[in-house]
């Protein structure tokens, strides 16, 4: 009797999992990725660099201030609109690329980062626009705003999430849980608002400041394919090899569409 | 009285096509995250201050629905008492039944993030029940009712039907289009990526394709349609009027397809077009049922329920048939 109670109890529990795992959004951490038998770890001792600058050639487009009309809150932050930051171009410089390790890097194994990453809603503007997370890596979003905002996570490869934010100050946490490059968040309350995570199992990946330029560190020797990609210019690839304790230089460039 | 007050619940339905436009063309499907509460709160205690950007589109769509849903209620009451017709009684009741899914199904295409399937069933499930509306102010209405000798005209019951059914399809392949975010997939008009046809194919740039073939198919039986009328019954004023409208909404509804693509989907004008095709759907359908209407229609000294097998009244029509 005791026996069949037990069964029936792990019966509930088991199919609790399962719904669980079948719901929408995760707010969790993921279960620990387990390491390939053969799976093996960066050497620091002969890891190398990879360093260099995505540049912007032609005219750069110039767009009128987003109105925040639709919202008194978020146009009280910014009473002359909002700029447009999809094509930002400093000396020559294009920011807000994600410039990553895309392919290359075969059997490495990486530790999951606990620390988390934080995607903000401030002045109703994500900040980051742009960034990268590790999968399995907490990603906490944030409402900054003294208004409220809904999260759409609208990924390809990811499941989809949609929730709300009323409270300023308020915060979420969700974990990503399969690679994707790049995976957009959108706020439908404010039209104008979207940002980009490139989701990657490993930590080689950069996001253009001002300037363009960006290092990719603690690479193993290797021969590596490195992509740039934004939002409105689209992608750019090369390749790269690297010796042991090496340093190399990948420049990229996107012309005006 | 009840044709009145269900000629405000149609033109209710028309403004709740528009509002619901708006959420799509503003991309506000999503600024309510949940469902039926609103940021947790009871809908109708929401505070208007709160009703800001997507939010406005989004929550004014689910007000307004609300209340069309109430007046849908009293309309299917009052219908089922004043109505000897049992058909017509029953339609009362499933247009209750249809506003009652399509609010389900405006909920459950929020909570699973707007799957376009579920997102077009909803687009297409407010035309049905616009429809309905359009049909039951139609046979509540005086002139449906008077005793006038119908047109009986074997050719233009099936063109008429032929067109509504195309609109009625045209008006599905527009609402997918936008629903897969296809809008813009042909970006320019009135060629294709500058060819008559498009040089590349995608699942977004055959749907669209598909819906300007189709706007050609329904502006030529909508042609034929008009021209039959207009040919052969100059004199019957309830045939030539929605058949000289559904020309003028027609060309204003090229326009705006056109207007849609050149302003880059500019949301008003994206709504004014799903508003229009709307109108070119009822008044269409107006005309159908119209060129139809011998079949209802009794005969003097004839029982009308004699011409359409299963259409039984709750009590028998004697001196004043309604029909």
């Amino acid at each position: 009797m005791v026996f069949n109670n037990l069964r029936l109890c792990a019966a509930v529990l088991t199919a609790a999992a399962v719904a669980a795992g079948c719901g929408r959004g995760n707010e969790g951490p993921p279960a620990a990725a387990t390491a390939r038998p053969d799976a093996k770890r960066v050497d620091p001792a002969t890891a190398g660099t990879v360093t260099g600058r995505v540049s912007f050639e032609g005219t750069v487009p110039q767009f009128p201030p987003i109105k925040l009309d639709s919202d008194p809150a978020c146009a009280a932050q910014h009473p002359n609109g909002l700029p447009v930051d999809t094509i930002v171009v400093n000396n020559g410089g294009l920011e807000n690329v994600f410039v990553y390790v895309k392919d290359g890097l075969g059997n490495y194994y990486f530790d999951t980062p606990t620390g988390p990453v934080t995607l903000d809603q401030k002045g109703c503007h994500y900040s980051p626009r742009v960034f990268g997370v590790r999968v399995g890596q907490p990603l906490v979003i944030v409402n900054s705003d003294p208004t409220m905002h809904n999260v759409h996570g609208a990924g390809n490869v990811n499941q989809q999430f949609n929730f709300g934010q009323v409270v300023q100050g308020v915060k979420n946490t969700r974990t990503l849980t399969a690679a994707e490059v790049m995976m957009p968040f959108k706020c439908n309350v404010h039209a104008w608002m979207t940002a980009y995570a490139g989701v990657l199992p490993h930590p080689y990946f950069a996001v253009t400041a001002s300037g363009g330029a960006f290092e990719l560190k603690d690479l193993p020797p290797g021969t590596y394919t490195i992509e740039a990609w934004h939002e409105k210019l689209g992608t750019s690839s090369q390749s790269v090899t690297l010796a042991e304790k090496d340093s190399k230089t990948v420049n990229f460039s996107f012309k005006a569409s | 009285m009840l044709h009145r007050y269900i000629k405000l619940v149609a033109f209710s339905t028309l403004l709740l096509i528009a509002a619901g436009g708006m959420v799509t063309s503003t991309d506000s499907g999503l600024a309510v995250p949940d469902w039926p509460n609103t940021y947790g709160q009871f809908m109708f205690s929401f505070p208007l201050e709160r009703m800001v950007g997507g939010i406005f589109y989004e929550h004014g769509h689910r007000m307004i629905a609300s209340t069309v849903g109430f007046l849908t209620i009293v309309l299917a009451v009052w219908v089922w008492i004043v109505e000897p017709l049992r058909w017509l009684r029953w339609m009362g009741v499933i247009a209750l039944a249809a506003v009652i899914l399509q609010g389900i199904l405006g909920g459950i295409t929020v909570l699973y993030l707007l799957p376009a399937p579920v997102s077009v069933g909803h687009a297409g499930l407010a035309q049905i029940f616009f429809c309905m509306t359009v049909a039951l102010a139609l046979f509540t209405s005086p002139g449906w009712k008077a005793a006038q000798t119908p047109v009986d005209d074997s050719m233009l019951r099936p063109v008429a039907a032929t067109a509504t059914g195309l609109i009625y399809v045209q008006i599905l392949l527009g609402a997918t289009m936008r629903h897969i975010e296809a809008g813009l997939a042909i970006p320019d008009f009135p060629l294709a990526f500058g060819h008559l046809i498009p040089p590349a194919w995608t699942l977004g740039v055959a749907v669209h394709f598909a819906h300007r073939l189709g706007a050609v198919l329904v502006s030529a039986a909508i042609i034929a349609l008009a021209g039959h009328v207009w040919y052969h019954h100059r004199a019957r004023r309830e045939l030539v009027r929605p058949a000289t409208l559904l020309i003028l909404l027609v060309a204003l509804q090229v326009t705006l397809g056109a207007y849609v693509i050149w302003s880059g989907l500019q949301p008003i004008i994206n709504t004014a077009h799903v508003v229009n095709g709307a109108l070119v759907l009822v008044t269409s359908l107006v005309l159908t049922l119209r060129s139809f209407r011998c079949r209802f229609a009794p005969t003097p000294g004839t029982d009308a329920r004699a011409a359409v097998p299963g259409l039984l009244a709750r009590k028998p029509v004697t001196s004043s048939p309604r029909i």
